[in-house]
């Protein structure tokens, strides 16, 4: 009982260097354990865990600018072959046209002619009906004029009738 | 006991065999073992089963493995530099041991392992001798250069390396006496007050008053002591890491 009133009256037990050999050999068995625990199984295990975790997320960052330049490069292909497709379309829009203009354009100067000729055999047709109802009339005209003259009790020959209607028609 | 408040502030550190006995011999298995074991058990627990999933995706206890881990590798690379990572698993054990038994400590009825000079000094003269062979080893004589200051006058220069000897000295010193001063007294005045709280017992009149008072002040300290156990353990491995530079890298 001695010893522990000894120790126990001790007023700072950090100052109590009976119990320093102790505390030296167990900080230093407990620094190994540590250092062991440390080396083999921490840092290889979070410090592996954190290295492939950076080398992730950098290979996936260079996918995502690898896959960003495919969309770029898509996006232009597509532009390109929507500004193609437009331009095709314009050509084929203007083909078609020059096409029908074409065929319109023929189809009106076909028209031309075919009324052209038509007018013209109409012309022709109005005048031999002209021509003959001229003649009509002056064949009526010496008949009257000579069956007149006859009613009359006159003769008239027949060069006389006519030099008479001849003259009268002109005027 | 019953009528006087009896003050034994410094009793909780007291070093006593775990299983019976009184004499305490190098190999004697004492309060202070038990908990350096179950500091060790602690950093089992939190950065080898806690990280045991090694997912790409951290859950909940392999995150903060992480970030315990990180804070460590971040504070030697941006202290030291990138050279100094060799020596990270030397820093991550200081760190670990002193993190532990300080937070543990602050346990109620645990053992505060790092109030004890004998522990803190150690420490200190593992990282002073560690460190200063390693200065010389890396760079031979040149690690002299650390006390010769070659930026001031040449006249004062002499005087410099005096002061800077001294320093140098003085650091395993002002290293643990830091550490083990501010365990020491956080536990200390935790202890007064937790005497005086259970004034109510013995005088009811005074205790109406004293009693409430001091369990608002242990509660504030014990806030406190929280952060003095964390902040503690990382001053003592920041400057851990300012040596390592200082041996790595002694010109001025």
């Amino acid at each position: 009982m001695a010893t522990e009133a000894a120790t126990k009256t001790v007023a700072m037990p950090q100052l109590d260097f009976s119990t320093y050999v102790n505390q030296f050999f167990w900080l230093l068995v407990t620094l190994v354990v540590i250092y062991f625990v440390v080396t083999r199984l921490v840092i290889p295990r979070i410090g592996g865990v954190l290295a492939d975790r950076k080398s992730t997320i950098e290979r996936d960052i260079a996918a995502a600018e690898e896959l960003k330049q495919k969309a770029i490069s898509a996006e232009a292909a597509y532009n390109q072959a929507l500004a193609d497709a437009r331009s095709e379309a314009a050509r084929i829009v203007e083909a078609a046209r020059a096409e029908i203009k074409k065929d319109l354009d023929e189809a009106t100067s076909r028209a031309d002619a075919e009324i052209m000729a038509k007018s013209a055999e109409s012309e022709k047709r109005i005048a031999a009906i002209r021509d003959s109802a001229l003649e009509s009339v002056t064949q009526v005209a010496h008949e009257t004029a000579a069956e007149i003259v006859a009613v009359m009790g006159g003769s008239a020959d027949a060069e006389a009738v006519s030099a008479a209607v001849a003259a009268r028609l002109k005027g | 006991m019953a009528s006087s408040l009896t003050f034994h502030p410094m009793e909780q550190f007291t070093v006593s065999p775990l299983f019976g006995g009184h004499e305490v011999h190098w190999y004697t298995i004492t309060n202070q073992t038990l908990w350096m074991a179950i500091g060790i058990c602690c950093i089992l627990l939190l950065l080898v089963i806690g990280a045991r999933a090694r997912a790409l995706v951290p859950g909940r206890s392999q995150s903060a493995a992480e970030v315990f881990y990180s804070f460590v590798h971040n504070m030697v690379r941006d202290v030291t530099g990138e050279d100094a990572l060799p020596y990270f698993p030397y820093v991550l054990t200081i760190f670990c041991f002193v993190f532990f038994a300080n937070t543990l400590s602050l346990i109620p009825t645990s053992f505060a392992v790092t109030s004890h000079v004998a522990v803190t000094g150690l420490l200190a003269i593992i990282v002073f001798l560690s460190v200063t062979i390693l200065g010389f080893v890396k760079n031979g004589a040149h690690f002299l250069e650390l006390f010769w200051v070659k930026s001031a006058p040449w006249y004062v220069r002499p005087a410099l390396a005096v002061i800077e000897l001294i320093s140098y000295f003085v650091r395993p010193v002002s290293h643990s006496i830091r550490l083990a001063g501010n365990m020491m007294a956080g536990h200390a005045v935790m202890e007064v007050f937790a005497t005086f709280a259970a004034l109510i017992v013995i005088s009811p009149l005074v205790g109406v008053f004293v009693t409430p008072l001091s369990l608002a002040a242990i509660t504030a300290m014990y806030a406190l002591e929280v952060l003095v156990a964390v902040v503690q353990a990382y001053i003592f491995t920041i400057l851990t890491c300012v040596y390592l530079k200082d041996a790595l890298h002694p010109s001025h």
